[in-house]
């Protein structure tokens, strides 16, 4: 039997999906037993919940096996070639954000990140948007750390600002 | 007249300087997150919960709710002057919307737009004064099973009624379902599904979720098939509408609001079926002379009519929010979390134990709708501007406002992995087309549906029939169930 190269990416996700409600069964057979007695236990709904996705799973297999559905899809069609450019250097940004922010803090983080993500996107001035990305993050850590006094970890710059 | 009177005491509260401010506040910051596409009001509250900590209950719900009719009348903007649309409400309204631009006439469609939300949100709301507490009467005759079961049905209808599919909806609300078990059971004290990370065991954060799905995995599709392109906003021109506008859009507000509103207020949540509906009806209903328009320059019944059902729809979510505690979207679930972290038991005793914040919040509804229109048609201009923020700029900020909502909860290392996670997984849901607010409302509303099971289950003595030998509750299943498999059979039947 031969799929399209639509419906074998469909079946990629069905399997997905049943490996999400294995993992999920297999966390509802770790729950340990509740040594307090109620009616229903506390990996009754968890049981539930992974023969639900076991079956949602089995039944994305299906419809994959039996044509897909992507190519049904308005997105899909004559879709525009992966951009690994623009995901390679959102994910460096991701990374940088990452890597960086316990050690340099926020600010620092952020602003790598907002210089990768930017560059992602087609901005070809990296210096603009180093100086843009700053004054985004400096002035997002004053409203939210210093007016809500929401805590974003302390670094270098926090120490200074 | 027992609303009426509660009402005025609202607005007495609604009035204070205060909460005007906080009223303002978010009828702005909701307009322009409406405007820029990629933000959605689902977002927003879920990057602005930390304000539960600073800001009084009333304070931050009114800032919410601003923030949540803002949005559907600036979506609105972006439809017709860049025929994207700014959110999913205002899809339909880029079809007709969009071509009026095109044709020189982009301020009337603004107007219409604008207009007719006003009078379709106020109508909403005058909904939410009358109908509420009709429902709560009722409501507070529910016991467990009967709530259990309605939020089964409620399950059912979000994610398998709507959307393309009903075994990829079904997939998300499971895997919804799955994220809200994540941590420590309440009852029991027993950690589930938590792979033995600890840092888990307080449960996944509604906030980081929110932030994964719409925030991070919004980006990263975007950038997955990206093409650097220069976007057209149409000129604005004057947005004055003339007599024959206002003819021609008025009976398309009403019957927009007439659809929107009680389409809102079923568990069947979503704006996206109202606005399709109003758009078909005022095409057939259209007058002959103007029914070329349609599809070609621009028909403003096309606009009028689906800008209206949107914003009662919007409305109308906000009913089974307060009297029910049962969110019908992704940002009424995200509302729900913060009556929670108020320590407030959503439901029918929120109209009974709050009734002030109830009443408060409902005046001031009326109030951002006056406020919305007022900042929508003459700042016109200055929404402009903002859409002129330009695409990897605005990325590149969503993303750093996406790590300080989530860094912000623990400071720690792990949310973010599990936020790129979860964007990662949003990602491919948006590119294999399964939903996304049926992951945040199984996520809020799969804890609360437990434990009403097991209450339901304690009362009976574990007897399972009390589902089914409950009047109401076996009504409710019913339906549930009719909703699941009823369009499958009818499907085969027709064929």
């Amino acid at each position: 039997m031969t799929l399209r190269p639509s419906a074998r990416a469909d079946l990629g996700a069905a399997v997905f999906v049943l490996g999400l409600g294995i993992l999920a069964m297999w966390q509802a057979m770790v729950v340990p037993a509740s040594p307090l007695y109620g009616q229903v236990g506390p990996s009754f709904v968890p049981y539930l919940v992974a023969v639900l996705m076991l079956a949602l799973g089995v039944g994305l297999c299906l419809a994959a096996l039996r044509g897909g559905w992507s190519h049904t899809l308005e997105d899909m069609q004559n879709p525009a070639p992966t951009n690994w450019r623009a995901l390679g250097l959102l994910f460096a940004g991701l990374l940088a954000n990452l890597a960086l922010i316990e050690w340099l803090g926020f600010v620092i983080a952020a602003t790598a990140q907002f210089v990768l993500v930017a560059a992602a996107f087609g901005s070809r001035r990296p210096l603009r948007d180093l100086l843009i990305g700053a004054a985004v993050c400096i002035a997002a850590f004053m409203m939210f750390d210093r007016l809500l006094g929401v805590n974003i970890g302390a670094g270098i710059l926090e120490g200074v600002l | 007249m027992d609303s009426f009177n509660n009402l005025m005491g609202g607005f007495a509260h609604a009035l204070s300087f205060a909460n005007l401010g906080w009223a303002i506040l978010g009828c702005f910051l909701g307009t322009a997150i409406g405007v820029l596409p990629g933000i959605g009001p689902a977002l927003t509250i879920a990057l602005l919960l930390p304000i539960t900590y600073q800001v009084s209950a009333t304070g931050a719900f009114i800032l919410f709710c601003g923030v949540f009719y803002g949005a559907m009348y600036g979506g609105s903007t972006t439809s017709i002057l860049l025929n994207t649309p700014g959110e999913s409400g205002s899809i339909i309204t880029s079809l007709e919307g969009a071509k009026m631009a095109k044709s020189g006439r982009a301020g009337p469609a603004l107007a219409t737009a604008a207009i007719g939300s006003f009078f379709a949100g106020t109508i909403g709301t005058l909904g939410i004064t009358f109908l509420g507490p009709v429902i709560v009467e009722y409501a507070l005759r529910l016991g467990p099973a009967e709530y259990f079961c309605l939020m089964v049905l409620c399950f059912v209808t979000v994610s398998a009624v709507l959307g393309g599919s009903a075994l990829r909806g079904l997939t998300s609300l499971a895997f919804g379902l799955m994220l809200g078990l994540v941590g420590i059971d309440l009852q029991s004290g027993q950690p589930r599904l938590t792979f033995g990370v600890t840092e888990v065991l307080d449960g996944v954060n509604v906030v980081l979720v929110a932030v994964g799905l719409f925030a991070v995995g919004e980006t990263l599709y975007l950038a997955w098939r990206h093409v650097v392109g220069e976007q057209v906003i149409q000129p604005v021109g004057s947005i004055m509408l003339s007599k024959a506008d206002w003819k021609r859009s008025f009976w398309p507000w009403m019957r927009g609001a007439g659809l929107g509103f009680p389409f809102g207020v079923l568990p069947a949540g979503g704006t996206e079926m109202p606005t399709m509906l109003s758009y078909y009806a005022e095409r057939k209903l259209v007058k002959p002379e103007f029914a070329h328009e349609f599809g070609t320059t621009g028909a403003i019944e096309g606009v009028a009519g689906p800008e209206a059902a949107n914003n009662a729809a919007a409305a109308g979510v906000l009913v089974p929010m307060l009297t029910l505690g049962l969110p019908t979207s992704a940002t009424a679930a995200i509302m729900l979390s913060a009556f929670q972290s108020y320590g407030i038991q959503p439901g029918p005793m929120l109209f009974v134990q709050q009734a002030d914040l109830v009443w408060t919040l409902i005046a001031s509804l009326f109030i951002a709708n006056v406020m919305l229109v007022v900042l929508n048609l003459p700042l016109v201009g200055l929404w402009v501007q903002i859409l002129k923020v330009p695409t990897p700029q605005l990325y590149a900020g969503i993303l750093v406002f996406a790590t300080i909502g989530t860094y912000g909860i623990s400071n720690s290392v792990t949310d973010l992995v599990l936020l790129y996670g979860i964007g990662i997984i949003a990602m491919f849901m948006r590119r294999f087309d399964f939903p996304t607010a049926p992951v945040v409302i199984g996520m809020i509303l799969g804890p609360m549906a437990e434990q009403a099971m097991r209450q339901a289950l304690v009362i009976s003595q574990g007897d399972w029939t009390t589902f089914l030998t409950r009047p109401a509750s076996a009504t409710l299943l019913a339906i549930a169930v009719l909703a699941l498999v009823g369009p499958r059979i009818w499907g085969l039947v027709r064929r």
